[in-house]
């Protein structure tokens, strides 16, 4: 049985986040060559260096890079000398941050960094992803991620959900709303442009891009040492559903709306929130789930419909969303991550600021 | 706070073979889940976790296959981690598991580690053509021949060493029906005679390729109360890591391996390792890496692990049995073989070790490594829980 | 800086997949144009069969037949079809609940244009020409003008000759490029130089380069040419032939510390018998015309190096 939370549970924060530029291409920098910097303005935030961490955990994936433990060059810029403790997920960066986030609960770490990169460039990321599906009745047909998040927009257009201008809409908001982020891919004026896989055209879809992100986590007095004002973890909690999209409810997310009952997200309500979707459609679905209505700023970056590093784009949702909380532009504020077709798997967090 | 005590309370492991052709990935991983379950007489609905464990995805060319493997493992509407620190990962996705206990995330956590090798060909995954750069000259085993050559530079020792381990490890493999290599007629004449691949290291001191999976299940004070048999006690765990090359690194003997067996030994308060602990199942793909990891470890002093290995030590009736399972010498699902060696502690201090059980279980090893020697994951169980 | 590198790298491999039951079944199925679905514990079917129950988690076994007919759940139009898809024009992809089943099956549908589909219509299977036991038995969805056609016959009326695995050819086209640090490498042995960089904290030289300092975890910059010369600090002997290299075995596989490098690099041994090798030997390269490495290292003639002198650079 999962228990409930214990009382005396370590407070947790967000204390810095760091991203780089997403971009079309990075062909002249090695994966550690782009992850590098963003560790370092990382830990400029903090004053901290890779010695002072207690834990290291990172997100990446093999089959973005074409090679075998492609992760383990990437180690070589947070400079593991003395050895450190560290670990690895090939998953999102979000999903890295909670496995950080158990090791400050536990009390073996005070502080933690969490980093993850992709490139997407150097492949096809629409065939690379079809590796994900199963492996005997799907993936032998090749169907591309852009052609499975647009059966689930039919979907959502046939229950009523949507529509092809509503979807534009969301499409246009986030690159809007990005022009303020200058690490954004895709800004200003976006066209619906012409069908992807119909009904979803090109403005529905993610940029596809290159980019790497970090946070830094700490707890409790250490947290207000490195943070004016730290983006408390207040819940944070991942569920999975089943592979096959044919049994699947593909215009709901149970899984995220019991990863949001879990991490706390519907005791109050949040002022912001940062969706991983990577495709308009998407968005829909999760508003849905996470009853989110029309006074929470929706991702304000711009969310991955402008930038759509994979592997750390849910990582940059809860940076961003932390980010806003230092800033004092929130004081709670909800951040998602999401992994696998057609939203299969998806990660909650409730970060908050203390009154100021 | 505390932390929450970890017991192992579940233990499942396939029979490993070179190619498991009855069964689908899922089919794999779930024969492991089960018995484990079975083990620690639960079902499904017992779970709250799963963290799962395996080496890269080109293996068995499914890209983060947890996601195809969530209805196999039980896990819809539950957390699932996916762990991967190369040949570490095994050892390391017990201590992420263990960790989500210790910390009362959970109560109940299955973790299990797989490799279906016979999907593609271990050297095909391992050695992926990159461009521009200089192939790989020599084969899996040409990449840790050189270290080997060191090690006995360094040390001094005969060059019959190696083939002792592979003796006596396919010798332990007998007694343990889930290992891959069961060579009824081996003798030490054989070993010393068979092929020299990459010199200093023979065939027969070398791993095989495997299919296999190994799952346990976590669980807190209040499952370990409930469990119909003994549970085995995490006493500590550590993961350490240092970069894969450079300027000053140490093959032989990494850092991060010594930093990390300190850390376990620490938690656990172990002052002298070579009388505190009875027993270590370590990752030891070639036949050498006995007599190095046993100075890494601590149990011996630099350049003096052959002398145990040797003088019989490290025999299973020996003062320090290593390698009880048959080690990964006998068994190497590649993604799995860290968890086993941490599966095999846990059943050595729960006296359920079947033919390959020692007699003085209290405090067991489990260790495992991987990449350029430099990830490290280990934990030490005993018999008793931890003192609070 | 010099010009970016870039080259294809092509990762492809036939993947072998051997299949549990109910998957064996399925696909012998497909080959006989029989569907079958597994009934799960809510009663429901499911098709395609899963081994696991997506709710209970136990396993299931009870196989059923269902119809080659169904009725499309939802759909997208792909006008422009990607290597690897089932039809090479343009087409809807489909899930597809076939009659009898509560699930649905993710395939292509043949059909004109957009226009000539959309959710609730009816299709059935196209059966591929030669089937041999594969999701790709069915080469796609046509439209269906009526109703349920029957279903295809007993599950245990399967033949004898199952399908117990499928090959899985798989291939992905990617664009290598090694970044700054191991682009300015190569463009250095172009010229026959070995050019490694420093760690402006540390400063120890790395060769190759690979962008950072991995233990200080800062960039590397300053270029440093190292060797020609260099020690063996340790090697090995391979007797076993690899089967892309056409090296004669057996032959040394040593690493090598060029004169002025922080770490060893790897090459082979050559222009001295292998069993003559030794740690501390003193070598230099030996190129051949074109290669882009040395193809391999020759004695030097000089003294052996000291141990001391190469003991931290094995």
């Amino acid at each position: 049985m999962t228990r409930e939370e214990p009382s005396d549970r370590r407070d947790v924060a967000v204390v810095a986040f760091a991203q780089s530029d997403v971009l079309r291409t990075t062909d002249e920098l090695s994966e550690v060559e782009m992850l590098m910097p963003v560790l370092h303005s990382v830990l400029d935030r903090t004053g901290l260096k890779t010695a002072d961490i207690d834990f290291t955990c990172s997100g990446s994936s093999d089959y973005l890079a074409g090679r075998a433990f492609s992760f383990t060059l990437a180690l070589d810029g947070v400079g593991a000398w003395p050895p450190i403790s560290e670990s690895h997920v090939e998953m999102d960066g979000a999903w890295a941050l909670y496995e950080a986030w158990t090791k400050l609960l536990s009390g073996d770490a005070d502080t933690a960094l969490v980093y993850s990169y992709g490139k997407s460039s150097p492949g096809s990321l629409r065939d690379v992803l079809t590796r994900q599906l199963d492996p005997y009745y799907v993936a032998p047909l090749w169907p591309d991620s852009v052609a499975l998040a647009a059966l689930q927009a039919q979907a959502l257009i046939d229950a009523g959900d949507t529509d092809e201008p509503a979807l534009a809409a969301i499409g246009a908001r986030s690159r809007r709303t990005a022009t303020l982020n200058s690490h954004a891919q895709l800004r200003g004026s976006v066209p619906p442009g012409d069908y992807a896989v119909r009904p979803l055209r090109t403005g529905d879809c993610p940029p596809v891009g290159d980019g790497a992100a970090a946070v830094i986590l700490a707890a409790g007095e250490r947290a207000r040492e490195l943070c004016s004002r730290p983006a408390w973890i207040r819940g944070i909690d991942h569920r999975i559903e089943a592979h096959s999209l044919g049994v699947r409810d593909l215009t709901d997310s149970p899984s995220t709306r019991l990863a949001a009952e879990r991490a706390g997200a519907f005791d109050r309500p949040v002022d912001t929130a940062e969706l991983h979707a990577p495709f308009t459609s998407q968005e829909v679905v999760l508003r849905k789930a996470l009853r989110l209505d029309d006074s929470v700023r929706v991702n304000l970056s711009g969310g991955a419909l402008a930038a759509n590093p994979m592997m750390a784009a849910g990582l940059i949702r809860v940076g961003e969303a932390a980010a806003r909380v230092h800033r004092g532009e929130s004081d709670r504020a909800l951040a998602h991550a999401t992994s696998g077709p057609c939203l299969q798997q998806n990660l909650v967090a409730v970060l908050e600021g203390e009154p100021r | 706070m505390s932390k929450e005590p970890v017991a192992v309370v579940g233990i499942g492991q396939t029979k490993h073979v070179a190619a498991r052709r009855d069964v689908s990935i899922a089919g794999l991983v779930r024969e492991a889940a089960r018995r484990a379950l079975d083990d620690a007489e639960l079902t499904w609905a017992d779970v709250d976790a799963v963290v799962i464990g395996k080496a890269p995805d080109f293996f068995e060319g499914v890209m983060m296959p947890e996601l195809y493997l969530a209805d196999a493992l039980g896990a819809v509407g539950k957390p699932m981690l996916r762990v991967h620190t190369a040949g570490s990962v095994g050892g390391s996705t017990a201590l992420v598991a263990a960790n989500l206990v210790a910390a009362r995330v959970h109560g109940t956590v299955l973790t299990l580690a797989f490799e279906k090798q016979s999907e593609s060909n271990a050297m095909w995954g391992l050695s992926l053509p990159i461009p521009f750069q200089q192939p790989l000259l020599a084969g899996a085993g040409g990449f840790f021949a050189p270290h080997v050559r060191a090690y006995m530079r360094r040390s001094g020792a005969p060059d019959t060493v190696g083939s002792l381990v592979a003796y006596k490890d396919r010798r332990n493999a007998l007694k343990n029906p889930y290992a891959h290599l069961h060579e009824h007629d081996i003798t030490l004449e054989k070993v010393q005679a068979s092929p020299m691949l990459w010199d200093p290291i023979r065939y027969s001191e070398t791993c095989p390729s495997s299919d296999g999976a190994c799952a346990m299940v976590l669980t807190d004070r209040a499952g370990a109360a409930r469990a119909p048999r003994p549970p085995a006690w995490v006493l500590g765990g550590a993961m350490r890591s240092e970069p894969t090359l450079f300027a000053g690194k140490d093959a032989v003997s990494p850092q991060a391996g010594k930093d990390c067996a300190a850390d376990v030994y620490r938690q656990a308060g172990v002052t002298d390792p070579r009388r505190d602990i009875d027993a270590v199942e370590m990752y030891v793909p070639f036949s050498w890496y006995e007599p190095m990891w046993l100075e890494n470890l601590g149990f011996a002093d630099e350049g003096e692990g052959w002398k145990l290995t040797e003088a019989g030590v490290t025999e299973l009736d020996g003062d320090l049995p290593v390698n009880m399972s048959g080690g990964v010498l006998s068994t190497n699902p590649i993604g799995a073989s860290g968890m086993i060696r941490f599966a095999e502690a846990a059943l050595q201090v729960r006296g359920q070790a079947g033919e390959h059980q020692v007699e003085r279980a209290g405090k067991v090893l489990g260790h495992a490594y991987g990449g350029g020697s430099q990830f490290f994951s280990m934990w030490l169980v005993g018999a008793r829980p931890p003192m609070s | 800086m010099p010009e970016v590198l870039k080259a294809p790298l092509v990762v492809e491999f036939p993947f072998t997949r051997s299949l549990g039951p109910v998957q064996s079944a399925f696909l012998t199925g497909l080959r006989e144009r029989v569907v079958l679905g597994v009934r799960a514990a809510d009663g429901r079917t499911l098709v395609p069969p899963v081994e696991y129950d997506p709710v209970t988690a136990e396993e299931i076994r009870d196989l059923v037949p269902v119809a080659s007919t169904g009725t499309v759940t939802t759909w997208a139009w792909n006008h422009a079809p990607r290597r690897g898809q089932p039809l090479a024009t343009p087409f809807a992809w489909v899930l597809v609940r076939l009659d009898g089943a509560d699930t649905a099956l993710l395939h292509a549908l043949d059909v004109p244009g957009p226009d000539a589909v959309r959710t609730g219509m009816r299709v059935r299977i196209r059966w591929a020409a030669e089937r041999v036991g594969a999701i790709t038995d069915i080469a796609c969805f046509e439209a269906h003008a009526g109703g349920a056609a029957p279903d295809g016959g007993d599950p245990d009326a399967l033949p004898d000759d199952r399908v117990t695995g499928i090959v899985a050819p798989a291939r992905l086209d990617y664009t290598y490029s090694p970044g700054r640090a191991q682009s300015a490498y190569i463009a250095a042995l172009s010229t026959r130089r070995t050019v490694g960089e420093r760690c402006p904290t540390c400063r120890k030289v790395y060769v190759p380069p690979r962008g950072a300092c991995p233990t200080c975890g800062v960039p590397t910059t300053e270029q440093v040419e190292v060797g020609p010369r260099g020690t063996v600090t340790t090697f090995c002997i391979v007797n076993i032939k690899a089967k892309n290299l056409d090296i004669e075995v057996p032959y040394v596989y040593a690493h090598i510390a060029l004169d002025g490098a922080g770490l060893a690099l790897h090459g082979r041994i050559g222009g001295i018998p292998y069993d003559q090798v030794r740690m501390g030997l003193r070598v230099e390269p030996v190129w051949t015309e074109g290669a882009r490495y040395p193809d391999h290292y020759r004695p030097t003639g000089e003294p052996d190096a000291d141990y001391d002198v190469y003991k931290e650079l094995l």
